[in-house]
Parts: C-alpha cells; structure tokens; sequence
C-alpha cells in the first residue's frame, strides 16, 4: 500500500515533469519559429515591448496558481485590477496624496480578497459561482467609480513605466515586479509547510483538515493575497497606459486562468509546480509576440492558446481516453433519448 | 444536494416518506423564491414608475431578454449534470456572423435556410465539447475554456476586418424580433415554448432525470447503470445548438455582427442560471428557473432605465445579486440537512 502511494507520488511527479520539459521545449519552438519569420524578434526592444504587454497578466497568474492548487479558482482577479484602476483615478481625480491613494488602493485589493475568501470558507459557497458574482460586483464598483470618464493626467514620474525599462537594464518595471513574486510565490509553495499544506488541500480538503491544516485559514489568505496583488497589477496596469478607465482589464481572468492551466496545474486542485506556470507565461508572451510580428492575426492566437490548453487537459488522460472510447460506445441506453 | 433527484417523482406523496414531503417543501419554497423576487421587483418598480409595465417597455424587455433565456436552458441543461460550458459566447458569436452574413453574397436566401445554418454551427461546436468532455473525461471548465479562445479565434480569422451591416439584411429577418400579437412578440411566445418544452423534459423524461442523477453524483449514476458519457453528450450538444440558432436570433435584433458579438455572454448567461436555483455544482435546479433569472437580470436594466437610475449601477446590482442569490440558497439547504438530520433521529430511534 505504501508502495504503491511511493509509486504513484513518484509517477506524479515524473508526469509533471515531464510537462514542464514539454513547455520548455515548447518555448524554445516559439523562440526559434519567431526568430526565423521575423527579424525584429529577437530584438531588445522587443524583449521589453513583450515583457510590458504581459506583465500584469502574469503577475495575476501567480495568486491564481496557489488558489488553484489549493482546489478553488479566482475569477474576479480582472475586475479587481480594474477597481484598483478605477479607484485610483477616481481618487486621483479628487486631488489625492499618491501615497494615500495607494494606501486606499491595497485597501480596496486586501477587501475585494476578504469578501471572496470569506463567502468561499466560511459560508461554505463554491468559489466558482463566487467569483462570478464578485467579478461582476467589482468590475461594476469601477463602473459607478468612473463611470465613462478616463482620467490620464497621471504625473510623468509614474506612468514612464510604461515606456523606460530598469534603469540600466532592458527589463521593463513590471517583469521585474513579477520576477521578485514568482521568487516569493515559488519559495512559499514549494519550500514551506504552508506552501505544502495547499496541496494537502487541493488533493483532498478533508483529509488536510483531519491532519490539522487550518484549511479555511489558508484559503482565505490565499484569497485576500490574491485581492492584494490584483491591486498592485491595477497600478501597474494604469500607469503602464496612462489611463484610468473602467473597463481596463476587461475579461482577463480567463487569460490568466488559461496560462496556470497551461502551466501544467490540474483544475482539480492538488497538482502544479510554479515553475511550470513561469514557463506558460513565458509560452504565452513569446507566441502572442511571434504571431503578432508574423502578420498573423493576432486576435486569433485563442486558437493556438485554446488548442494548447485542450493539449494541456488531453496529455495526463490519454490513457483513460483509450480507456474510456469502448465503454462510452457500449453504454446501452434503456430508452431512446428524447432529443428536446 | 443529493436529495433533490426526489423532487418530483415524490409527487406521488406516499404517505410516511416524510424527507420526501419535506423536500418537496423546500422546493416549492425555492422554485417560487426567485419568482417571489422577481414579482416583488416589478411590483415596487411599477408603484414609483407605471410607465415600467407600458407595452413598449415590456416589448423591449421581453425581446432583450430571449437570448439570455434561451441560452439559460441549454447551460441549466449542461450544470445540473455537474457540468459547464464556457464556449456559448464564441458559439453565439461565430453563428451571428455566418448565418447573417450569407445575406449578402445569397440575397434572396430563405430565412429558415440561415436558421438551420446557425443550428448547424452550434450543433458542431456543441458536439465538439460533448465530444472531448464525455470521451476523454476531462473537467468541462477547461475543454470549454478552450473552445471559447478556439472558436473566437475561427469566428476573428472568419470575419477578419468585416462586419455584416443592418444595410445587407432583409427587413423580413429584422423584423424577427419585432413582429407581435396583441404586443406579445411572436419570438417571446416561441422562446417560451421550447423553455417549457425543455423544463417538461428536464422534469419528466428519464434521459432528463438522469441528468440530476450524474450532477447529484455521477459516480453512483454510472453504478446506476446510467449512461453518464451519452447524457452529458446530449446535454453539450442541446447547449450549443442553442447557443447557435441564439446567434442567428442576436444577428436579427442587433443587425451589426462583428468579430466581438456574444463576446462574455458565458458569464452572464451563467449568472442568470445559478441567480434561478441552479446549484452550480450540479444536481438541482430547473429551466424555469434558470429563465426567470434571465428575465430578472434583463428587467433590473430596464427598471433602471424607468427609474432613471445610471446604468452604470447594473453590474453591482446583478452581481451583488448573484452572491444574495447563492448564499440564501445555500442557507436554506443547510436548514434542509438540518431538519432532515433531526429527523431521521427521530424516526431512527
């Protein structure tokens, strides 16, 4: 029996990375596809022009990684970017300090992540029809925030994030921003108890609460952190466009829900490493960039990202698919189906 | 949860099935919940404002809300089995755009020709994803997830910069939405019908029940002998069909189609769903529900427009409403659990 546990651990984890070799692999196809169709790929400006467009979609997947592996899912991480937005505009607008404001803004994130972690944990709702609601509540909060307004008189000191990269480097301010969490998110997660005890909970949440995982503790936390980084991707988000308008980041949750399961995490909770999801960033930047200087149109990279992600599911069962084609076309139905 | 697959077939009311008698209770309570609020709504709505049930008004919301409600009854259809189909939008999408943009190249097409263009298109896609979901049983969160970002990209490649204008449709297919009997629009009656159609067969057909079967748990439905993989099939298939010909009736009353048409509508459309008792983890809930909830969503709009309160209030309000929705009902079946548990200790002892 404990063999056996051994034996399936071991082949989980050589499952996974194997996955994470195929995305490596996979980036470097991208790389090598978009450097020989377009000469400007592997230019530095460029590498900045792909970083900056990312980055906030790849800060928000980092959250969204732990809740995942923890068993819940977190829609309303794009309507919290965009009430920070808003929040911050509106306030901005009314001749706030900016340093209040971002007090007021990380506020904002810390409660939008309460309310999610709280309705989740303790009234015992499912977090899918949760954040469906609160993304609809947040992304509505902007709407009465700003209404059709678009405040852009943002001072130059904040929104040239957009456009200068680090001081001496080529990397824009919110890659390195994301680089400094994925460090954070990946050492919590992999290297400490807590980061293990959400797993313990995405594999099964009963036996993580028998073994004395404070599971509801976590969650919300997870909840609240994910409210709180949402926040700073709003900032980031603003200044980056120099406007604050209420339906920034409109329908990015799917983006960034896309990219942790491309990542290799398993929708059911449980399984998933960082690394993996640091690489889906990396994948989904670089083609949307290599599709983008191809001509292609780029509004259709769904097509390869929505083909990558059934990859992504497909791979892990494909023995059960074998499996399971006989017996679906041997189930006698005892009746005819009605069709409707 | 698990109760509920008793809903109706303890109509019957043998006597001594108490849990039985009591669920049937609940119910009622829950059924007749969103339709208290509903009635409540308009009630309070038309004392400050009358003009809100004036006929022009109640034409519009009846028409604006058709495509949400008939989009409701194929995702009731894919969540009561623990399902959910995220990829209606695009679906919605890329049929508006083909089905309406044949009028241009084909003028003279018959109407019921792009109907059944629009029914084929979803009944593709809806294939596709009952295809992969109940073959490869993986989560439909994430096959449809994709499907969403497949078939918009296909719907964009397709549509490219173009866009079908009002200008290019004859004005028998625009007036779709508009044509009436004494103010009733005649598209409001057929909705209706094919609503009931499926809430009859939700309620009362075998194929229907064992849908609550798989969503209350579909482990013991497939013991059960249940063939879980051809019902859930069924269900994504009834999903996007609808979803299609919903497209060709969206072209109709918006009459520009670009490349963002039904863009988001999953959301929305779920909300509407789970907003009308629909457990979103499966296993209870009914059609009519799911449609109240749509006609809910689409009056709180034009309620605000009567009373002039900012449209920019809608969003908070639906969502705000979503989480009162999913929270009452999850009181009330805590309360269920509660009575039944006690009893069962009474009965037991």
């Amino acid at each position: 029996m404990e063999r056996d546990l051994t034996a399936r651990l071991s082949a989980a984890a050589r499952a996974s990375l194997r996955w994470e070799a195929g995305l490596g692999l996979l980036v470097i196809a991208i790389i090598i596809f978009g450097a020989v169709t377009s000469p400007q790929f592997l230019t530095s400006v460029n590498f900045f022009n792909t970083g900056v467009s990312s980055g906030e979609i790849a800060i928000m997947a980092l959250p969204m990684t732990l809740i995942i592996i923890s068993g819940e899912i977190d829609l309303s991480v794009a309507s919290i970017l965009g009430m920070s937005s808003a929040l911050l505009g509106y306030l901005w607008a009314r001749h706030w300090p900016m340093l209040a404001i971002f007090v007021m803004v990380a506020l904002l994130g810390i409660v939008a992540g309460l309310i999610n972690g709280l309705l989740v944990t303790r009234v015992g709702l499912p977090s899918l029809a949760v954040t469906i609601g609160t993304l609809a509540l947040y992304r509505g909060v902007a709407l009465i925030l700003l209404g059709p307004n678009t405040i852009s008189n943002f001072p130059a000191g904040y929104t040239n994030i957009g456009i200068n990269p680090l001081p001496g480097t080529q990397i824009p301010y919110n890659v390195a921003i994301f680089v400094v969490l994925a460090v954070i998110f990946g050492i919590v997660l992999h290297f400490t108890a807590t980061g293990r005890s959400i797993y313990a909970m995405g594999a099964s949440p009963e036996a993580a609460l028998f073994a004395g995982i404070r599971v509801k503790r976590v969650k919300t936390m997870l909840y609240v952190i994910s409210g709180l980084v949402c926040a700073l991707a709003g900032v980031l988000w603003t200044f980056r466009l120099a406007t604050a308008v209420q339906n920034n980041g409109l329908g990015l949750e799917l983006d960034v829900v896309a990219i942790v399961l491309l990542g290799g995490v398993s929708i059911f909770g449980g399984k998933g490493t960082l690394a993996g999801v640091v690489l889906a960033v990396i994948a989904f930047a670089a083609l949307q960039n290599a599709l983008l200087l191809t001509n292609f149109n780029q509004e259709a990279t769904g097509i390869v990202i929505g083909a990558l992600l059934l990859v992504s599911v497909f791979a892990p069962n494909a023995a059960a698919l074998l499996h399971g084609l006989p017996r679906w076309a041997r189930g006698r139905p005892r009746r005819a189906a009605p069709s409707p | 949860m698990t109760s509920t697959v008793t809903e109706r077939a303890g109509s019957a009311a043998t006597p001594g099935s108490g849990s039985r008698r009591l669920t049937e209770r609940v119910f009622r309570i829950r059924e007749s919940g969103i339709i208290a609020v509903f009635l409540v709504f308009v009630g309070v709505t038309t004392a400050i404002h009358p003009e809100f049930l004036n006929q022009q008004n109640l034409q519009f919301l009846l028409v604006n809300t058709v495509v949400y409600a008939l989009l409701a009854l194929g995702e009731t259809m894919v969540v009561i089995s623990r399902n959910v189909d995220l990829s209606i939008g695009s679906v919605l999408g890329l049929s508006a755009y083909v089905s309406a943009g044949l009028f241009k190249p084909h003028p003279g097409i018959p109407i019921p020709v792009v109907f059944l263009v629009g029914l084929g298109i979803g009944l593709a896609c809806g294939m596709a994803n009952g295809l992969m979901v109940a073959l490869g049983r993986v989560p439909s969160l994430v096959v449809t997830l994709a499907t969403l970002y497949i078939i918009r990209g296909i719907d964009i490649l397709i549509v490219g910069g173009n866009e079908v204008t009002a200008q290019t449709l004859p004005n028998s297919f625009a007036n779709i939405p508009r044509a009436n009997v004494l103010g009733v629009p005649y598209l409001a009656i057929a909705v209706a019908v094919v609503i009931g159609a499926g809430a009859y067969y939700l309620r009362s057909f075998r194929s229907g029940r064992e849908l609550y079967a798989i969503g209350s748990n579909p482990e013991a439905a497939r013991l059960a002998g249940i063939p879980t993989g051809r019902r859930i099939f069924t269900a994504f298939t009834v999903s996007g069909a609808i979803a299609g010909v919903a497209g060709v009736l969206w072209a109709a009353q918006y009459q520009t189609v670009d490349s963002t048409a039904g863009t988001g509508y999953e959301l929305t459309v779920i909300s509407a769903v789970v907003v009308g008792g629909v457990a979103i983890f499966g296993g209870s809930g009914s059609a009519v529900g799911a449609a109240v909830g749509a006609l809910l969503l689409s009056s709180i709009t034009s309620a605000l427009n009567v009373l002039g309160i900012s449209q920019l209030w809608l969003e908070a309000i639906s969502g705000f409403l979503l989480l009162l929705a999913i929270t009452l009902d999850r009181i009330i079946s805590l309360r269920l659990q509660a009575a039944l548990r006690r009893r069962s200790a009474g009965v037991g002892t």
